[in-house]
């Protein structure tokens, strides 16, 4: 998936982004995030305050470098939005390019019509034949054709799509490749599948989260308190003044009180949260998934119970050969050659492995069978075996046949052989380690057995551990019995399975862990899937899957790749700490500008008649002078926004360790490290100011 | 040395029997069999019957504090009236008239939201009915109702899916019944036979040595020293308070009297953690509270013994009992205003100003280190909350505190908690300091000045009742004021409390697994304490700059006001 991969600032996104920052200085925008909205209105009265200076011939260099610092507070953190939308509008754009007016060809009443794509509406029949670009989302009805989904997955390999069944969706946009499909539109112009990623994933219909919406309300809460602060100041320091017998003149400016409002108010996480909000999307799309809001992607952080199908997830989907085990009398050879030979025709991975292994062990070579003698026998689902009837030398037909122990003894019982008993006891030894045995037999002698083992993913188990550290436990799904998934449940680590499951188990395991309180996530991609996915907090839909899934999950997988639940999972995390961590480390700064600011407007304040300020011992950076002190604040302030963006935009380092120990180490980091950047950054740009002769 | 022994006698009783009495309070609260039942278990039955109260039957959170509020509504009326009509009522030995309209209103709202606020000297002003009927029984039932609040609250953090949160009524009987009245007898008890009085006599008329007569005022004063400090009142009988002979005549009185303040709120903590079912949460919240206790008293404590450049002397005694001493002025200094007491037995007016500052910054914070009874709890409740919200995002979990996840609905609720006190003592001050009515009442000039006013509206908002004595407050103007900086520090925090016990109860509780944030371990103590350091510091650190903190700096200096 490189080709979705954007640079962090690529020259086209800083740019509009550069632009952006402007409009976004439009009050009705500026409204939505409370905090930058104060700031605002802090920049706009100290900009009439400096006008004002200049209107009385009273330039104030001071009050002029407030305003045009604070002005860049609000750009700076508008840039930052405008930074992850771009990302997000690049990204589109990208989807858009596949969006071109396609004509679409309408069957009514058995007569075909070209239509424009847009024009048609749900329930509509069209028909797409080879090199057709499919003109709206719909479910196939008839035909099966190869389908090129590049233009949303990126993945060159065509799928299939074919009429009933899990995989009839179809998407509009993409294209036939082969054969012709008539298709059943399921979707109306403008909310297409593909619409709807678009717009996601440019944030337009972006709403604010639960977890924003009260971590906002927890940050207007602070301004708020701030505000008090800062209103109530004048009054005490009037009072002070008249102690100090100073005129009540010399109480504080309005701009240095606007300065000190917005040193103090969370203006670093105001300033990114929606930054954070959009980039959590953009880095689960690059991954190809796409959340249909992003309350799913907080869901997906919370989420503490995965249902995981075995097939796919846990193990690589389809049972491999890994030993011959011949009965009594019977020599390895012998039977690694009978399998070798049922199994030629067969096309399934099963099947094919069971041809390599005989090949690697015994050098046994797949022969050329296509003789006129041979009879490939399919496996059907009323026999449960397949084989293959061939001539010998002699004329008389072989009869090699390979199925499940039960198929294979009704098979020799008809042909009057016997099953011999060590036969039944390694297939009772096979099925219980978890791996399926596959009885080989000729005409009536039975020649041995085949372990199929279901194959567990590389690294799978570390995964789980992993998974386990941070909280979550991992739930196997599987058709398999009880005993094979308790085998496999072992050698891959998950924490609990449920074997012979139905659709209906499932939706009932939601329920009742969801009754506990977890929230679960799942993945799923056939129809009957769907209530199990409505039902979960995180319901996956895979994109191969039907058009009911994809509509019942709150995301869609474009790779179609069960592993990524676990990927998701952690881009919740992810966000969510990042979140955290900036609250932490902005309210952790203030501590450092109170010790810049206070000594500083209080320099006037009770001085000896030697001239020492009493205050002045809390200066400990040693800041220059009170103006210098006042607007190094300032400026942190706003260049800390600027400095965070990349941390915004990419998320906090995500590890997968307990939440203790991602506490302790974030708390560290943006905590401590919240309290200490300040003093040295303050300090530094204070003698920067002074070395320049700013102030 | 000895008073470190009483010192470390002092904290070492508090951490073993704040855990028994925690454990009883549960029993009682849960309605479980405890050792008091057999005794008073008839009166409670009585109570219900005479009242009509159906004890079993559960309230909502509406409900509750809509009994909670026309409770305490009734309570404010009544005493009210009662200063108001004192001298056509018995009891009244010395003839005292009828209180002010405005002192009446600051005095009822004083008794019945706990904060024990005198802008009155008591035996000048009420009489013996108006001290027992209104203000004791006031100093019991409004203990009990931060008991209620606090109990409402447990249940909804640990009860799930439910709107059930007990019943005020028996709440309320039972925190009265069964462990504030038996406390007390027994303190009163203790404190009689070390000599405080308790007689309805007249008062006493005395010639003294020099020649001029004296009178020495008497009452029913032990009774009422037992409740005022075991439900954190704070308010003396006599205006000395426990400063006063008659109120606090031994050291060992002394030493009953301190710990009384703190135990109860001590014990709610571990009441707790068996509704949680889990000591270790109890703990972290003890050791919360313990190690700002803790720290506070250090730094006051370095502050009254260390050297004091104006007077040239360490250790200065100004304004202390010399029956006690630096060591336990101080100690009583800090752990009044932790807990929302505000009982004195030396004059806060006279604490160097950094442990003056210790003291009003203990107020600020919003009375959580142990805080008042019911009150404190609760209070540092919304603390955790905040620190839970700020720092649980960063485990990469939506927060939530005991399996409860923290919405918009509770953060809204826990900010105007936190705001209703912070816009008392920031804007009632700075009105304070700006008009005349305010600054007439000055008796300090110069930053003490300020740190008076702060520190009489940090009272009012913490529902402390302490106060800088330098400050004139029976006006109108701050009998008004102060009033309802009362008002709004107690009722300001009980409302959005119960709406959050009431959202919380209807939550589910996720269990607990390695992915939860985790609320009972040394980090979350260190981040809770941190997370009130910090936005406590924050809010005030301006404030404080410009009152006690300029004035530490100028008295090393060498100019004093």
């Amino acid at each position: 998936m490189e080709k979705r991969n954007i640079r962090l600032f690529s020259r086209d996104i800083a740019i509009q982004a550069f632009k952006d920052s402007f409009v976004k200085l439009n009050p009705a925008l500026l409204v939505k995030n409370p905090v930058i909205f104060i700031v605002g209105i802090g920049a706009l009265l100290t900009t009439i305050v400096v006008f004002g200076d200049i209107y009385s011939g009273n330039f104030s260099n001071f009050n002029f470098q407030i305003t045009l610092w604070l002005w860049f507070t609000i750009l700076f953190a508008n840039f930052a939005e405008a930074v992850a939308e771009g990302r997000g509008k690049a990204q589109a754009d990208s989807l858009r390019k596949s969006r071109i007016l396609t004509k679409a060809r309408k069957l009514l009443n058995n007569k075909e019509e070209f239509v424009l794509a847009t024009d048609l509406r749900k329930g509509d029949i069209v028909i797409c034949d080879t090199g057709d670009i499919i003109p709206a989302d719909g479910d196939v009805i008839e035909g099966i054709a190869s389908v090129d989904e590049s233009a949303i997955t990126g993945e060159s390999a065509p799928v299939i799509r074919e009429s009933g069944g899990d995989r009839c969706a179809v998407t509009g946009g993409t294209k036939v490749i082969s054969d012709r499909i008539i298709i059943k539109v399921t979707s109306e112009p403008g909310f297409t599948f593909l619409d709807r990623i678009i717009a996601m994933v440019e944030g337009a219909k972006r709403q604010k989260t639960p977890n924003e919406i009260a971590l906002i309300i927890l940050l207007s809460g602070l301004t708020i308190i701030f505000l008090l602060v800062v209103v109530s100041l004048p009054a005490y320091f009037g009072y002070s003044l008249k102690a100090s017998g100073i005129s009540a003149s010399h109480n504080l400016t309005l701009p240095v009180l606007i300065s000190l409002l917005v040193c103090l108010i969370p203006t670093t996480i105001g300033g990114l949260l929606s930054a954070i909000g959009i980039s959590g999307m953009d880095r689960l799309l690059r991954k190809n998934v796409i959340a249909t809001s992003g309350r799913a992607i907080e869901a997906a952080g919370d989420t503490d119970v995965l249902l995981l199908d075995k097939t796919g997830t846990i193990t690589l989907g389809n049972r491999m050969a890994i030993e011959f085990l011949p009965a009594e009398g019977i020599s390895v050879e012998q039977l690694a050659d009978a399998a070798q030979l049922a199994s030629l025709a067969d096309e399934t991975p099963e099947g094919r492995s069971v041809v390599v292994l005989a090949k690697e062990q015994f050098n046994i070579r797949a022969r050329e069978m296509q003789t006129l003698d041979t009879v490939f026998i399919p496996f059907t689902a009323q026999t449960s075996m397949s084989g293959i009837d061939l001539k010998n030398q002699d004329g008389q037909i072989r009869r090699i046949r390979k199925g499940s122990a039960a198929a294979i003894r009704k098979f020799i019982e008809n042909n009057d052989g016997f099953f011999p008993e060590n036969v039944g006891e390694i297939v009772s030894v096979i099925s219980r380690l978890g791996a399926t045995p596959l009885v080989v037999a000729e005409n009536n002698q039975v020649l041995g057995v085949i372990h199929l083992k279901d194959i567990v993913k590389g690294g799978i188990k570390q995964r789980f551990a992993q998974l386990r550290l941070m909280g979550i436990r991992t739930i196997m799904i599987t058709g398999d019995n009880f005993q094979t998934a308790a085998a496999i449940a072992a050698e891959a680590g998950v924490d609990d399975f449920l074997a012979e499951a139905k659709p209906e188990d499932k939706l009932q395991r939601i329920r009742e862990e969801q009754a506990n309180g977890h929230l679960v996530g799942m993945i799923g991609d056939g129809t009957n899937d769907a209530p199990a996915l409505a039902q979960a907090d995180v319901g996956l839909a895979m994109n191969t899957g039907t058009q009911a899934a994809r509509e019942a999950g709150n995301m869609v997988d474009l790779d179609s790749n069960p592993t990524k639940l676990i990927e998701v999972v952690e881009t919740g995390k992810q966000l969510l700490m990042t979140r955290g961590a900036l609250t932490t480390f902005s309210i952790a700064n203030d501590v450092a500008k109170y010790f810049a600011i206070i000594p500083a407007i209080a320099i006037l304040l009770y001085t000896t008649p030697s001239g020492v300020s009493p205050l002045n011992a809390l200066n400990i950076m040693k800041l220059t002078s009170p103006e210098s002190a006042i607007l190094s604040a300032v400026i942190f302030n706003a260049l800390i926004i600027v400095a965070l963006i990349p941390l915004a935009l990419k998320g906090v380092k995500y590890r997968p360790i307990s939440a203790n120990r991602v506490l302790a180490l974030n708390i560290l980091i943006y905590g401590f490290g919240g309290i200490l950047i300040p003093f040295i950054g303050i300090k530094l740009i204070d003698m920067l100011l002074v070395s320049i002769n700013m102030i | 040395m000895n008073e470190a022994i009483q010192l470390i006698l002092f904290l070492g009783l508090l951490a073993v029997l704040s855990p028994l009495l925690g454990k009883f309070m549960a029993k009682v609260f849960m309605g479980e069999k405890h050792m008091m039942k057999p005794v008073l278990g008839w009166l409670e039955k009585l109570v219900y019957r005479l009242s009509g109260i159906k004890s079993v039957e559960e309230m909502n959170w509406k409900t509750y504090l809509y009994a909670v509020l026309l409770f305490n509504l009734f309570g404010f009326v009544f005493l009210f009236v009662l200063q108001m009509l004192q001298s056509y009522l018995p009891l009244n030995t010395e003839k005292l008239p009828n209180v002010s309209w405005h002192l009446s209103f600051n005095t009822a709202m004083s008794f019945t939201t706990n904060t024990n606020w005198q802008s009155y000297s008591g035996e000048n002003t009420l009489s013996y009915l108006v001290q027992m009927l209104g203000l004791t029984v006031q100093n019991f039932v409004s203990a009990a109702t931060g008991i209620a609040v606090v109990l409402a609250l447990i249940r909804g953090l640990t009860r799930k899916t439910t709107d059930a949160l007990g019943n005020f009524w028996t709440d309320m009987t039972r925190g009265v019944l069964y462990v504030l009245l038996p406390l007390s007898i027994l303190l009163t008890i203790a404190l009689v036979s070390q000599g405080a009085v308790q007689t309805f006599s007249h008062y006493v008329k005395a010639t003294t040595l020099q020649g001029p007569e004296q009178v020495i005022p008497l009452g029913p004063a032990a009774s009422q020293i037992a409740i005022k400090q075991l439900g954190t009142n704070g308010g003396g009988f006599f205006n000395a308070n426990s400063a006063h002979p008659f109120e606090n005549p031994t050291p060992f009185s002394n030493f009953l009297e301190l710990f009384s303040i703190i135990i109860i709120s001590a014990g709610l903590v571990f009441t707790f953690g068996h509704y949680m079912k889990s000591k270790r949460q109890a703990r972290a919240i003890f050791i919360t509270m313990f190690a700002l206790f803790a720290l506070g008293l250090a730094i006051s404590l370095w502050a009254e013994y260390g050297h004091n450049n104006m007077l040239n002397v360490s250790g200065s005694m100004e304004g202390k009992e010399a029956r006690f001493g630096v060591m336990n002025s101080v100690l009583w200094s800090v752990t009044t205003t932790v807990t929302s007491n505000g009982s004195v037995n030396a004059m806060h007016d006279s604490l160097s100003p950094i442990s003056g500052m210790i003291a009003m910054f203990n107020l600020m914070l919003g009375e959580i280190i142990f805080g008042g009874v019911g009150s404190g709890l609760y209070g540092i409740i919304i603390f955790i909350i905040l620190t839970v919200f700020i720092a649980g995002l960063m485990v990469g979990r939506t927060p939530e505190y005991l399996g409860k996840k923290i919405e918009a609905f509770e953060m809204k609720m826990t900010i105007l908690a936190v705001l209703a006190p912070a816009i008392v003592i920031k804007i009632f001050s700075a009105i304070a300091c700006s008009v005349p009515a305010g600054l007439s009442s000055l008796n300090n000039a110069g930053p003490h000045g300020l740190s008076e006013i702060l520190y009489a509206f940090s009272s009012a908002a913490g529902n402390n009742g302490s106060a800088f004595g330098g400050l004139n407050a029976n006006t109108v103007f701050y009998n008004l004021m102060i009033g309802f900086g009362m008002l709004i520090g107690r009722f300001g925090i009980i409302v959005p409390v119960m709406a959050i016990a009431g959202s919380m109860a209807e939550k589910k509780i996720t269990p607990v697994s390695s992915g939860t944030f985790r609320t009972d371990n040394w980090l979350f103590v260190m981040l809770l304490i941190g997370v009130i350091l910090i936005v406590g510091g924050l809010t005030f650190f301006p404030a404080l700059a410009l009152g006690p903190i300029v004035e530490h700096f100028l008295m090393n200096l060498g100019i004093g006001f």
